[in-house]
């Protein structure tokens, strides 16, 4: 582009744009930057009013949110000396440390489903938009379009029967089941993000592989799979974020065994009432991957987010 | 069959060469590398929707299985269709799409218009502004309510110190008035950012040489804004409301987590109520009556406003 192109805006209007967008993203920022910093709060400083900026920075909903307290009588305290610093911090409220909270395992859950069902969508949708992009199946956009579609559909019109038939089937609260849901829902995402991914790597690579007596399948796996691979990762995420933020189904579907952490999190209770340190806690370890995810990978969520839409 | 030289070249094509190379014909790698997909997604989604539409004419109830099933025909969607505590949660609906999609359209454009002006370090600000809409919203939506406390929240306080109202003087939360708003700002607060993207990447698909046309035809930037820009953003734009309006019709998590519906129904979406009478109320039947008419009505809305998306495209 030339430097006197007149598309190119004008100092002045640039300056402009940039304070108003770097205004709008520090207001967005406030209610993040908030939730990290009542994770280091005492329940004392997070309640108070004014909204305290400068605190004393504690570690206790941390702590909160890792374990379960029991109250000791004094001759206990006095008799028991506390072994750790989170062991002194519970010990200023006369309280001893009874074992770990539950937010480990639901933490742990989200992982598990959330990768395994990235994986599987990954899976599927590679094949399934590997097929649409090279060979002719008949009814092709009809069928793209079902897959489209099934994203349409209300997580609750459907997870009355998903309730009753992971009922039957002994999925419901259960790892596989959750898995299988999300995957479900993700599929579409993942093949028409991936489709579009495919079509932009050249024929003629593979056309040399199999000439050079590849069969189909290694030409696939040698041949495109390696050039598909930053589409592959990028739509991952996508993936991967869908199944870790999921709520509907997760609160629908599962009670314990494989609850993940955002039906959780909301509900550690403190001594009288919602303890919000251990919440901030909570929702910060929570939310920091995907925070974390998205500044690293910016280019790629960025241009896939708006693929779909240029696309069709 | 005529046998001139191109098709003796398409002959030789690699596609022939490959079927004759030992293993599977490619017709048989597509159906098996497409059939796990579909068969995934009819197991379950349409499997699941089938079964919803049967027990939608039953008095089923999913946490008495032994109860004898009935058939009760169009009882079930009789009843929806006539009751006006329904048709007030479908009016609470409307209003929330329409000030979610306006504020969320209008914001969102604006940023991207002023992103397209490329000033130094775009790049970084973008991503902060994405960062909410990739939050989990019911995380979300539990540390907003924290935030919309009357007594200790930080909104309460930075609203009273600018208006110099009592902080404890509006419940946002608890206000029917103020209710929906508090919905209203976190929606906005977490999903302009994708109505920015999308029209982000309208702006950058119109190319340079249209606004160069216009400077030599010296038509005012006015002009240009609203003979060029506007009508080349508006298929991205609609796109944007399509999909904003599908996600927001069946809003949940953050409304559960914000509100749960309260205070009395003020904010019981569609979604909420539905839930309710499905898993807490356990009519299972009439809850799929219920979730069959607002999918169709979904669809249909879909369907007639992406026939005028693609006018919009045409012109």
């Amino acid at each position: 582009m030339s430097s006197f192109s007149v598309t190119e805006p004008s100092k002045r209007s640039k300056w402009f744009a940039g304070t108003m967008v770097v205004i709008y993203a520090l207001v967005t920022m406030v209610p993040l930057a908030w939730i990290m910093l009542t994770g280091f709060k005492s329940p004392a400083d997070a309640i108070s009013y004014p909204p305290k900026v400068v605190f004393e920075p504690t570690l206790e909903g941390y702590v909160n949110l890792f374990t379960t307290r029991t109250r000791q009588t004094q001759e206990f305290l006095d008799a028991n000396p506390p072994q750790t610093w989170y062991e002194e911090i519970v010990r200023e409220y006369d309280m001893v440390i009874a074992g770990p909270s539950k937010f480990g395992e639901r933490f742990l859950n989200s992982v598990i489903i959330g990768f395994g069902s990235t994986f599987l969508s990954i899976f599927l949708g590679t094949l399934a938009a590997y097929a649409f992009s090279r060979f002719k199946i008949p009814l092709a956009d009809d069928l793209l379009f079902f897959i489209l579609s099934t994203r349409m559909m209300p997580p609750i019109a459907v997870a009355i029967p998903i309730f009753l038939m992971y009922r039957q089937l002994g999925l419901s609260d259960t790892h596989l089941g959750m898995i299988l849901l999300y995957t479900a829902v993700n599929i579409s995402l993942a093949v028409w993000l991936l489709k579009g991914f495919i079509d932009e790597i050249p024929r003629e690579y593979e056309e040399a592989a199999l000439i050079d007596g590849y069969t189909r399948f290694q030409a696939f796996y040698k041949v495109v799979l390696p050039q598909a691979a930053t589409g592959i990762a990028s739509t991952a995420i996508f993936c991967l974020i869908f199944a870790w933020n999921e709520y509907a189904f997760a609160v629908l579907l599962t009670s314990g065994t494989a609850q993940t952490a955002p039906p959780f999190i909301p509900t550690i209770i403190g001594v009288g009432g919602l303890d919000w340190p251990a919440v901030a806690a909570g929702a910060t370890i929570f939310l920091l991957p995907v925070m974390i995810f998205t500044i690293l990978l910016r280019k790629h969520l960025l241009r896939g987010i708006t693929f779909g839409a240029v696309r069709k | 069959m005529p046998d001139t030289p191109a098709d003796r070249v398409a002959a030789a094509t690699p596609v022939r060469v490959a079927r004759k190379i030992k293993g599977l014909s490619d017709r048989a790698i597509a159906w098996i590398f497409v059939a796990p997909t579909i068969f995934l997604l009819l197991a379950i989604n349409i499997f699941p929707l089938i079964w919803t539409i049967n027990l939608s004419f039953t008095n089923f109830k999913a946490n008495s299985p032994n109860r004898e099933i009935k058939n009760v025909g169009l009882r079930n969607y009789e009843r929806i269709l006539t009751d006006s505590d329904i048709w007030l949660n479908m009016q609470a609906t409307a209003h929330f799409l329409f000030w979610t999609i306006f504020f969320q359209v209008l914001i969102g454009f604006t940023l991207a218009y002023l992103i397209n002006k490329k000033f130094k370090g775009n790049d970084l600000w973008t991503t902060i502004i994405v960062l909410p809409m990739m939050l989990s919203p019911a995380v979300v939506g539990n540390f907003w309510k924290f935030l919309y406390q009357p007594q200790i929240g930080l909104f309460n306080y930075i609203v009273a110190f600018f208006t110099g109202k009592e902080p404890s003087s509006f419940e946002m939360l608890g206000s029917v008035d103020l209710a929906p708003w508090s919905i209203v700002i976190v929606d906005t607060w977490m999903w302009t950012p994708f109505v920015m993207l999308i029209c982000l990447a309208g702006l950058r698909s119109i190319p340079d040489y249209i606004y160069e046309a216009a400077e030599v035809d010296r038509a005012s930037k006015l002009r240009q804004f609203f003979t060029i820009t506007i009508p080349m953003v508006l298929p991205f734009l609609m796109l944007a409301v399509l999909f904003r309006g599908i996600e927001n019709f069946k809003m949940f998590d953050l409304v559960v987590q914000l509100t749960g519906g309260g205070p009395g129904s003020t904010t019981e979406l569609t979604s909420i109520n539905l839930k309710r009478e499905a898993f807490e109320k356990w009519r299972t039947g009439y809850a799929s009556a219920y979730a069959i008419i607002l999918f169709v009505t979904v669809f249909g809305l879909a369907s007639i406003y992406v026939k005028a998306l693609n006018k919009v495209k045409e012109r």
